[in-house]
Formats: C-alpha cells, sequence, structure tokens
C-alpha cells in the first residue's frame, strides 16, 4: 500500500512540475512578462526598475525556481486590481464554487439517475428513446447558452428569479441547471448502461428464480450495485464542475474563481490570472491524487496495477 | 441501352447504400458546409454593416416591428442576424474542423510514439499528458488565449493544444494493444525498421479510433470556441462569430430581445448535436469494439 502511495504522490509531483514548467514557459514566450508585471499605464523609465524588482533579468532557470518556490510557500503575487495577495483572494472565492459545483452535482444526479435507471428498466421503449433524446441534447446545448436562455424565460418573462449574484436557493438554481445539465445528461448514460449490465448479471437472475416480485429485485439487488460507478463519475465531475464553471459563473455573477479568472484578464491583472491557473492545476492533481489512493485503499486491485 | 432489370438493380443498390447513411446529421452538415462555402453568395446583407433602412433591434419578422426584410431581426448596430449566422457558421466550421485537425494529428502522432516506442518517450510524452488533461481545458485556452492574443489562427492551435491530450491517451491504447498483434509482431521479425512499422501497420489501424474520436470531440471543440468568443479572448470582431453574437446579445437579456440570443444558439446546437450524431454512427460501422469510447 505505501509502495503505491509513493508511486503515485511521486507522479503527481512531476505532473506539478510540469505544469508549472508549462505556464512559466508560456508566459516568457508570447512576450515580455515586464509589461504584463507591470500595471496599466506605467511609464517606460519604471519598466527597468519592475524588471529587477521581479527579478526578470535573471536568467531564465534561476527565475523558475524562485517561481517554483513562491508556489510551494503559497505567494502567488498580490493582484493590482484587489491589492490582495492571489492566494487569499482565491481562497475566499473557493467555496463560492463549491456550493455552486456541489448544486450542480445535485442536480445532475436527481435528473440523471433516476432518467437512466427508467431508461435501462424500460429498455428501447418509448421512454428509453425519450431518455436518449434528452441525454443527446444535453451533450450538445452550450452551456452558456443554456443560462442565458433560462435567464431570458425565468428572470425576464416569468420575473420568477433573480437574473444573478448570490443569495438564497433563488440564486443558486438557475446557473446550478445550467452547469448541471451537461453532467446529467452523461449521468443518465452511464446510469443506464450500468444498470443494463447489472440487470445482465447473474445474481440477479438467481433473484428473479427465486420468485421475488420484479420492483423488488431492481430496488434491493440492481440498484446499488449499479449505482458504484455512477457515484464516482458524480464525485470526478463536481472537481470538473468546480473549475470549468467560469461561463457560468460570469453570466451569473457569482462569485467564484471561474469568475475571477475573466476579472483578471478583463482587467489585466496579470497576477491574478496566473496565479488562479496554477491553483486551479494544482488542485486537480491534489484532489486526483486523493481520489487515487482513497480507492485504491477501498480495491486491493488496483494497488497492484502500473 | 440498360435493359429495365439492370436500372432496378441499379436503383435497388442505391436505396439499401441511402438506408445506411445517418439520415439525420448529414442533411444539417451538408448544409453547414454549403452555408459556410457560399455565405457571400446566399446571405442577404454585408454581417458587418447595418441593413439600410432598418430600425437597430427589430425583432424576427412574425412578430410586430419586424420585417421582411431582416428575417430574423437585427441587433444593436441594426445588422442582419441572419446574415451574421450565416457568415458565423464559417467561423465555427473552420475553427471546428482546423482545431480538431491539429489536435487529432498532434495526440495521434504522439500517442503512436508514446505507446509504440516505450521507455522513456512513453514515459515523458505520457506525464506531459496527464499534467495537461488536469488542467480543465477551458481555464487553459482562456490562459492560452490571454497570452497569445485573439486572432482566428491563434485559437486554432490553441484549441489544438489544449485538446490533443485526450487523443494521444486512446491512441496510446490501443498501439500497445496492437504492438501485440501477430502482424507486427511479423513484420519487425522480418528485419522491418520502425518507422516503416509505424507507417504500414500501425497508423491504418489506428485511423479508426482517430476518426470516431475526432468526430466526437469536435463538438466539444465547437463549444470551446463559442465560448473563448463570448468571453471576448476569441475570433475578434468584426469577424461574426456564434459566441461573440451571444456576448452581444447579452446586454440586451433584461430588454427582452429574445432573438439576439436565441438563434445563435440554436445553431450551435443544431450543429454539434450533428456532429455528436455523426460520431455515434461512425463509431457503430467502423468498429463495433469501439462501442464504449
Amino acid at each position: 500500500m505505501w509502495q503505491f502511495i509513493i508511486r503515485r504522490t511521486l507522479y503527481s509531483i512531476i505532473t506539478l512540475f510540469i505544469l508549472s514548467l508549462t505556464i512559466f514557459t508560456v508566459v516568457r514566450l508570447t512576450g515580455d512578462p515586464v509589461t504584463l508585471m507591470a500595471e496599466p499605464g506605467v511609464r517606460p523609465e519604471d519598466l527597468a526598475r519592475i524588471r529587477v524588482q521581479w527579478g526578470l533579468d535573471l536568467p531564465w532557470p534561476v527565475q523558475y525556481l524562485s517561481f517554483v518556490k513562491n508556489i510551494c510557500t503559497g505567494e502567488l503575487g498580490k493582484s493590482f486590481n484587489y491589492r490582495m495577495s492571489v492566494s487569499e483572494l482565491y481562497f475566499q472565492r473557493l467555496p463560492n464554487s463549491l456550493e455552486l459545483g456541489l448544486a450542480a452535482t445535485l442536480i445532475s444526479l436527481l435528473i440523471g439517475v433516476p432518467a437512466g435507471l427508467l431508461s435501462a428498466v424500460r429498455v428501447n421503449s418509448w421512454w428509453d428513446n425519450l431518455g436518449k433524446g434528452v441525454a443527446l441534447l444535453g451533450l450538445a446545448i452550450p452551456n452558456f447558452w443554456l443560462g442565458l436562455v433560462l435567464i431570458l424565460v425565468f428572470s425576464v418573462g416569468l420575473q420568477w428569479l433573480p437574473t444573478s449574484g448570490k443569495g438564497d436557493w433563488r440564486h443558486l438554481i438557475m446557473p446550478a441547471v445550467a452547469l448541471g445539465w451537461y453532467f446529467a445528461a452523461s449521468m443518465l448514460r452511464l446510469t443506464r448502461s450500468s444498470m443494463l449490465e447489472v440487470l445482465r448479471s447473474e445474481y440477479i437472475k438467481l433473484a428473479r428464480l427465486k420468485g421475488l416480485p420484479e420492483y423488488a429485485v431492481i430496488a434491493m439487488h440492481g440498484f446499488k450495485n449499479a449505482l458504484i460507478p455512477v457515484f464516482t463519475l458524480a464525485g470526478i465531475n463536481l472537481v470538473v464542475m468546480i473549475n470549468a464553471a467560469v461561463i457560468i459563473e460570469v453570466i451569473f455573477a457569482w462569485p467564484g474563481i471561474g469568475r475571477l479568472l475573466f476579472e483578471g484578464i478583463f482587467q489585466r491583472d496579470f497576477p491574478l490570472v496566473q496565479g488562479v491557473v496554477v491553483l486551479a492545476g494544482m488542485m486537480i492533481v491534489v484532489v486526483n491524487l486523493v481520489i487515487d489512493i482513497l480507492y485504491a485503499y477501498i480495491d486491493p486491485r488496483i494497488r497492484l496495477t502500473k | 441501352m440498360t435493359a429495365p432489370g439492370e436500372v432496378a438493380r441499379g436503383l435497388r443498390r442505391w436505396l439499401r447504400l441511402g438506408r445506411q447513411l445517418p439520415l439525420l446529421p448529414l442533411p444539417i452538415l451538408l448544409s453547414l458546409i454549403l452555408v459556410a462555402l457560399f455565405a457571400d453568395v446566399i446571405a442577404p446583407y454585408d454581417p458587418t454593416q447595418p441593413v439600410p433602412g432598418a430600425k437597430i433591434y427589430a425583432p424576427p419578422f412574425w412578430m410586430q416591428g419586424g420585417s421582411m426584410h431582416a428575417l430574423l431581426g437585427t441587433d444593436f448596430q441594426g445588422r442582419d442576424i441572419l446574415s451574421r449566422l450565416l457568415f458565423g457558421a464559417r467561423v465555427s466550421l473552420i475553427v471546428g474542423v482546423m482545431g480538431t485537425l491539429v489536435a487529432g494529428s498532434l495526440g495521434t502522432a504522439l500517442g503512436i510514439l508514446a505507446g509504440y516506442l516505450g521507455g522513456w518517450v512513453d514515459q515523458v510524452i505520457m506525464r506531459v499528458t496527464d499534467a495537461w488533461l488536469a488542467l480543465p481545458a477551458l481555464v487553459f485556452a482562456i490562459f492560452l488565449a490571454t497570452m497569445l492574443g485573439p486572432s482566428m489562427w491563434n485559437i486554432i492551435i490553441i484549441l489544438g493544444l489544449v485538446y490533443w491530450t485526450r487523443y494521444a491517451r486512446v491512441i496510446r491504447g490501443e498501439v500497445l494493444s496492437l504492438r501485440e498483434r501477430e502482424f507486427v509482431k511479423l513484420a519487425e521479425i522480418a528485419g522491418a525498421k520502425r518507422w516503416r512499422v509505424i507507417r504500414r501497420h500501425i497508423l491504418p489501424n489506428v485511423l479508426n479510433t482517430t476518426m470516431v474520436l475526432a468526430s466526437l470531440t469536435i463538438g466539444v471543440v465547437i463549444i470551446a470556441e463559442a465560448s473563448l468568443s463570448f468571453l471576448g479572448v476569441g475570433v475578434p470582431p468584426p469577424e461574426p462569430a456564434w459566441g461573440s453574437m451571444l456576448a452581444e446579445a447579452r446586454s440586451t437579456l433584461m430588454a427582452g430581445k429574445w432573438w439576439l440570443t436565441v438563434w445563435p444558439g440554436i445553431c450551435i446546437l443544431l450543429v454539434v448535436l450533428a456532429t455528436q450524431l455523426l460520431g455515434d454512427w461512425l463509431r457503430v460501422r467502423l468498429d463495433p469494439q469501439l462501442r464504449n469510447l
């Protein structure tokens, strides 16, 4: 078990290195970083001073080392606009994105799982085709367009819900639906195929042979096992959602990390942009590592692979 | 002079072929290609100029205030929405196809190298793949677009850089199993150089997977381009793009000018739907074993 943990952690560290190297290189290759680190409206004479101040006149390897050191100590610079440390800003906004992600995951489960189960139980019927159609739509609709349409219908047209901002459940539901719809579609598909496979298995046949009524077969035996991969996917999706919700957060003015990134870009606040990207990548790598270790703990077969 | 029997046989063969084609996505995609190619001819107006004589914010022609001159309405500068949609198809098609091409070629090439050559090449490529997959696609794309600056070619390159990792992973897996097949081993024993083995044996056999992956992910690329344009870091104005049309429409939402939002979104939806259906059809046709993709 320990061997697995050490190996996996090593891989994660290498991944983090490559991530930081990529970001570092992209910034250096696409122009003079001095113009990025200088606030908009700075004088040319000051550029030389800023260059020295940020150590940008040092050779690249040295710069990279101090970049990595800064990341490790959590020193990601100060946002131009907010006058706060970037990591402080990030972790301040992270719970909001988490809230949105959780709500969207819940919605995707509430819509996707029952629909998928229904599709599987009544396979190839009218319900099933409806479910497959909905799944297809879910994967094809751009989530930000769905958000805009929801605003049009529920805020402008019906005036039931507020358009933006963070508040009570009324503010949460539209962005959560817009974000979660795509994942509801993939949940539907996964639940359906997982349930179909479970229904074909031996112990289900045995339960039927025993004479159990159909609903007991499905509810007591089929259910739990079919849902294992579904909840796995839900967990992975949650992490994806937190980071991919940039546009939804922008449309609904939701104060999360996606919106933070957008603000940084709009206001040419480079330390903020770089910091958010670095932290987003780091977060995913760390979460993946934790999930992998948890899985290896639960399923001994995994410890022996790779 | 052909006999009637021959004509009937030929017809039956054509009909059989027609039944096997995917009926829903093909017309959509064909019209998309036609529209993109002939937008200059089909579009009633110049997409960057206001329609002469029409008001700004005119609604579609069946609503009050609309006119037959601007069928789907006009935007905040009085430009015809229909024409902008038709020209926007170009951007989506070009960026979608080219971006997928770049990502697919890069990903397949690196996947083959990693799978076939093994060793440190495999390790390096896989570590980079893992790292870049860890970064959320949209965040990465936005970051690159901010650094590189907005232009159509930059967006194509960026999308290629962001999405190649999906191909590399899958292709590498394919190559790993292909490597153990008899015909590959025979070729190696016969003394064929590695490059030849790759070109003649490995590459043709992974192309099926690449094509299926490509058709399944081209929708993602198109939505990514629309997202980038929506955020303002995609294809820059005045080139009409469906994503930037949606961005422009955002400020009019509260005023209830729904047509500015609905039409571009429906276009994106239809195109992505069509590519998805095509991808599903391809996947079933080309190799039933790929059904778990």
